[in-house]
């Protein structure tokens, strides 16, 4: 294979024999061809998984700038630092030097309280990305291995938010940590056991901070990264789904090339990610544990609240019942193993199912690549409302002595709004939600059949008045439109379909003149509105002239 | 590009190269690509991984007034993102040099109260710029492309012949006969998978051995200290009144399951008050003394609300009535507050009697009742 300098197609430039040769080595040029041409569909709702890997990034930034200064010690100090009102006082290590990282590391509050930040929008960016997954059917086959990679990830993000937020040892942490403990003994048979296990002793004894650091510096971190990759190869292998439209079928995918498009905002997107975090690291004070104090064991701070994402479990330790079960000889099974563990084992392992429980019940084994609009399956959609809404009364209980206290109700009235709420309220929306669904759906066909309202009113000769609606396509002899709805979005205002000239461009003052604008557009737009008005609604395949564009919802 | 080494035992045999690559240069010969412009090798290379670009919208004309425009905005972007991490700097470094300190001080209005939200909203106004900036170049300068990709399924023949290379290296050893082979595997996998778990055994601990959840430092005789380390006469607090106390052994105060309240309960709460069975005698005058630990989840029970004799703990906003024997009278709690005997020694100050009588904090599996 020797060439000369005059080979056809040899690099004459340095980069390009610098990357020649370093194709010879590592025969790279064909895999990374196949990456840069990758399509990626373009759709705002594509970017929410995008965001939670984001807000991982900057966790494992700013969480290792953490572990240059943070001692995991349970070791009994005095405070000596430059935040005056605790000087002297008795403390563990941890809690001494979290102190330190806030006021006697150079930046080092900016650090904490960007990581802080930056977890608690991790782990909204999940629950987010899963409710788009759950609404669109994102989930069905062949996905079913990338839900339940994302489930175990969500678990272990909130694994991860509650063993980082033990890590300070102060006031709130301990109470946190206290009622960690609490679960774990209320475990049947076994959380004595656990719980010695796991503390090394009585609560607290001198090892729990040690280990929970580990296990949230190396442990947790290292199975997240590792189900990410594969999370991530998986979804490269089966490549995006994409919602109807034209030209997008079951066996393509409609969008922008990695590079330089995709790339381009993709990568815009994680500074704006990282952007927010920091800015909101520095102006929003976090977890400001000098207020707390150190953790002592007979104090407690009213109101003492965990992170959102913790909350659906403290609302639900509020609103149950006491209903210890004493079994003959002395054996009690506590009250708290419920609404701490079986709750959420429940409901995660309903979540985890979920693709294979709806599989089950719709008899629906096929492959999808296409999306679901959620108005077309009302009753995923109603489910999911019905989750939604469990979960949301959950959280809530979780502040209600903070609402109890700012709306003057009583507490105990809080609490019986929340417990018949969780039975009552999810039907509710379940019901709600299907109607809406249903509304939604006829609405479409509806405007299918008879074409958008315009708005103009006629007077017909004998005196009555009609709208004029614009049919979508042809039409039949009754002026009845004859599309078929095909999942994709109807367009339901005249602007949508061309009716009005595009605004000029510019922020504050025009950039364009109106007159040009107004002949590009004739030139342009006249014939594709039409043409896409009359594909939106079919089934996309190019065979039928389905024209593949950009999205535009 | 490459010069033979032709040293015996350097060219590895006298073998012949195979086909040599991984596309397919045997259609495209490298005179053929070399005439071909840049952009259909693009769309050529696009064409052969499944990617078919169906319509260019080209960005704005190259000298155009719009892209002048667009130039101007995006380059101010990015000159304004890097103003901000300038900014970052200055204050980072600056802070104590040229600028006022940026460590805390008391009061706020200083630089040091200024400094972090500095630090915030120059990095996040710079991160912020720079993403917005490259939104902008995508959306504004770069021509937008439809492309459609091709989904595969899996295919057949790969199928197939996995399997054969899969079943026949199983089959070639002989493992599905050599029915003494696979059971010793299965033996010694069994070993040594417990082998290797079992160190993990010296986080057992026995959580019965001295009874460590029942017991806590109370008893016979250790007196009542507040949390300064002074004891307690009776008459010290007003009626009505609570108090945590400790007991007096070192680092009492400290201990996770020994805070206790000693409360002095008013002439009408003593009137109605209502102990619970056996512990009648466990109150000394009109005081008596609950733990602290709440029953539920261990939190420390605080708020007393002395008009309707009820303690609530903040965590769960379980609520326990002291004239009842602290009886959880509502939330999550179900037992109640154990409660401490009392006594006054010589000298005139709280002792207890005994330890608890039972278990203090949350319940567990083999709580004995009483
Ligand atoms: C650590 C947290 C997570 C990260 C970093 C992450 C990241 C991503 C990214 C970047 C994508 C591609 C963009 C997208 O479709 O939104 C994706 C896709 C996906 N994720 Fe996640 N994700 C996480 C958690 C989850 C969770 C909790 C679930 C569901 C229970 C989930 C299920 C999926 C599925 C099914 C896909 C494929 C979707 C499709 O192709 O349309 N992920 N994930
Ligand atoms: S810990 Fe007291 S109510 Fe839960």
């Amino acid at each position: 294979m020797a060439r000369t300098a005059t080979a056809p197609g040899a690099p004459t430039t340095r980069l390009g024999k610098a990357a020649h040769e370093i194709d010879d080595r590592l025969i790279v040029a064909g895999p990374l061809r196949r990456t840069l041409n990758k399509v990626f569909p373009d759709h705002w709702s594509f970017l929410l998984g995008e965001i939670a890997m984001y807000a991982f990034i900057v966790l494992l930034l700013s969480g290792t700038y953490l572990t240059f200064f943070f001692d995991p010690s349970m070791r009994e100090v005095t405070y000596e630092g430059s935040y005056a009102p605790l000087r002297g006082v008795e403390m563990s290590a941890a809690y001494d030097s979290a102190l330190d990282l806030s006021f006697d590391v150079r930046g080092g509050l900016f650090m904490r309280q960007v990581h802080h930040w930056a977890a608690l929008l991790f782990v909204a960016a999940i629950i987010v990305h899963l409710l788009r997954i759950f609404f669109t059917g994102a989930f069905r086959r062949p996905r079913e291995t990338n839900w339940l990679i994302g489930v175990t990830l969500m678990v272990l993000a909130l694994l991860e938010g509650a063993t980082g937020y033990t890590l300070p040892d102060d006031l709130l942490s301990g109470t946190g940590l206290r009622i960690i403990s609490a679960i774990i003994l209320a475990i049947p048979v076994l959380g004595t056991w656990a719980h010695f296990a796991v503390f090394g002793g009585d609560f607290p004894g001198e090892l729990i901070i040690g280990r929970f650091y580990i296990v949230h510096v190396l442990l947790i971190p290292a199975i997240l990264l590792a189900l990410i990759a594969v999370h991530l190869l998986i979804l490269v292998k089966q490549k995006h789904t994409q919602f109807p439209g034209p030209g997008r079928t079951e066996h393509n995918v409609v969008g922008n090339r990695l590079f330089p498009t995709f790339a381009a905002k993709a990568g815009g997107l994680f500074f704006i990610v990282f952007g927010v975090i920091a800015a909101l690291g520095g102006l929003v004070q976090i977890n400001p544990i000098w207020l707390w104090g150190p953790y002592n064991p007979a104090q407690v701070s009213a109101a003492s609240q965990p992170d959102w994402y913790i909350m659906f479990l403290d609302g639900s330790t509020r609103l149950f019942p006491a209903w210890d079960i004493n079994l003959p000889g002395n054996y009690t099974i506590p009250a708290l193993f419920w609404p701490t563990l079986v709750l959420p084992g429940i409901l995660f392992t309903l979540l985890a199912l979920y693709p294979m429980i709806e599989r089950k019940l719709t008899g629906d084994t096929a492959s999808h690549h296409l999306l679901q609009r959620p108005r077309d399956v009302p009753v995923r959609t109603s489910l999911g409302a019905m989750a939604l809404t469990f979960y949301l009364l959950l959280i809530i209980s979780g502040g209600n002595d903070v609402l109890a206290d700012k709306f003057s109700i009583s507490l105990n009235a809080m609490t019986w709004v929340g417990r018949l709420g969780l039975i009552v309220l999810p039907p509710l929306a379940y019901a709600f939600t299907y109607r809406v669904c249903l509304g939604l759906q006829k609405h479409d066909r509806e405007v299918l059949e008879h074409g958008i309202e315009t708005g103009v009113i006629r007077r017909l000769p004998h005196g009555e008045f009609i709208e004029v609606h614009q049919p979508l396509g042809p039409v039949d002899e009754h002026g009845h439109g004859q599309l078929a709805y095909g999942g994709a979005p109807v367009p339901k205002r005249m602007n949508q379909i061309g009716g009005a000239r595009r605004a000029i461009r510019g922020f504050f003052t025009p950039i364009e003149e109106p007159a040009q604008v107004e002949l590009e557009q004739q030139r342009e737009e006249r014939g594709v509105a039409s043409a896409e008005a009359r594909e939106l609604t079919g089934s996309g395949r190019p065979s039928e002239g389905g024209k593949p564009q950009e999205p535009r919802d | 590009m490459t010069t033979h080494d032709t040293r015996p035992g350097s060219t590895g045999g006298a073998d012949t190269a195979g086909p040599l690559h991984g596309g397919p240069d045997d259609e495209y010969t490298p005179e053929q690509l070399a005439a071909m412009p840049r952009e259909d090798l693009d769309r050529l290379g696009a064409r052969y991984d499944g990617v078919e670009v169906l319509h260019v919208e080209p960005g704005p004309e190259p000298g155009s007034a719009l892209e002048r425009r667009y130039v101007r905005q995006i380059g101010a972007v990015f000159a304004l993102a890097g103003l901000a991490a300038f900014g970052f700097v200055v204050v980072y470094l600056g802070s104590g040099w040229f600028l006022p300190d940026w460590e805390w001080t008391i009061d706020s209005g200083t630089w040091s109260t200024l400094f972090t939200p500095l630090l915030g909203a120059l990095m996040g106004l710079s991160l912020i710029l720079v993403g917005l900036g490259m939104v902008l170049y995508a959306r504004k300068l770069l021509p937008h492309e439809t492309a459609v990709q091709d989904k595969h399924d899996g295919s057949h023949f790969d199928r197939v012949t996995t399997g054969a290379t899969l079943v026949g290296g199983l089959h070639n050893s002989g493992l599905a006969r050599r029915k003494l082979i696979t059971r010793s595997l299965a033996f010694m996998g069994g070993g040594l998978g417990l082998m290797l778990l079992l160190p993990l055994g010296g986080m057992i601990k026995n959580p019965n051995t001295g009874n460590p959840l029942g017991r806590t430092s109370w008893a016979e005789g250790v007196r009542l200290l507040r949390d300064d380390g002074t004891p307690i006469r009776p008459g010290d607090q007003v009626a009505g009144s609570l108090e945590t106390v400790f007991p007096a052994v070192p680092g009492g105060n400290r201990q996770a399951d020994a805070a206790t309240m000693l409360i002095r309960l008013r002439p009408e709460q003593v009137a109605e008050s209502d102990p619970r069975a056996g512990q009648a005698d466990f109150g000394y005058g009109d005081y008596v003394a609950y733990s602290k630990i709440c029953t539920h989840a261990g939190c420390p029970v605080s708020l007393y609300e002395q008009e309707t004799s009820r303690i609530l703990c903040p965590c769960h906003q379980s609520q326990f009535d002291v004239t009842q024997g602290a009886k959880p009278v509502f939330g999550p709690a179900t037992r109640s507050l154990p409660q401490l005997p009392l006594a006054v020694d010589d000298e005139g100050y709280f002792v207890a009697r005994s330890d608890y009588i039972e278990a203090v904090g949350p319940t567990y599996w083999n709580r004995e009742r009483i």
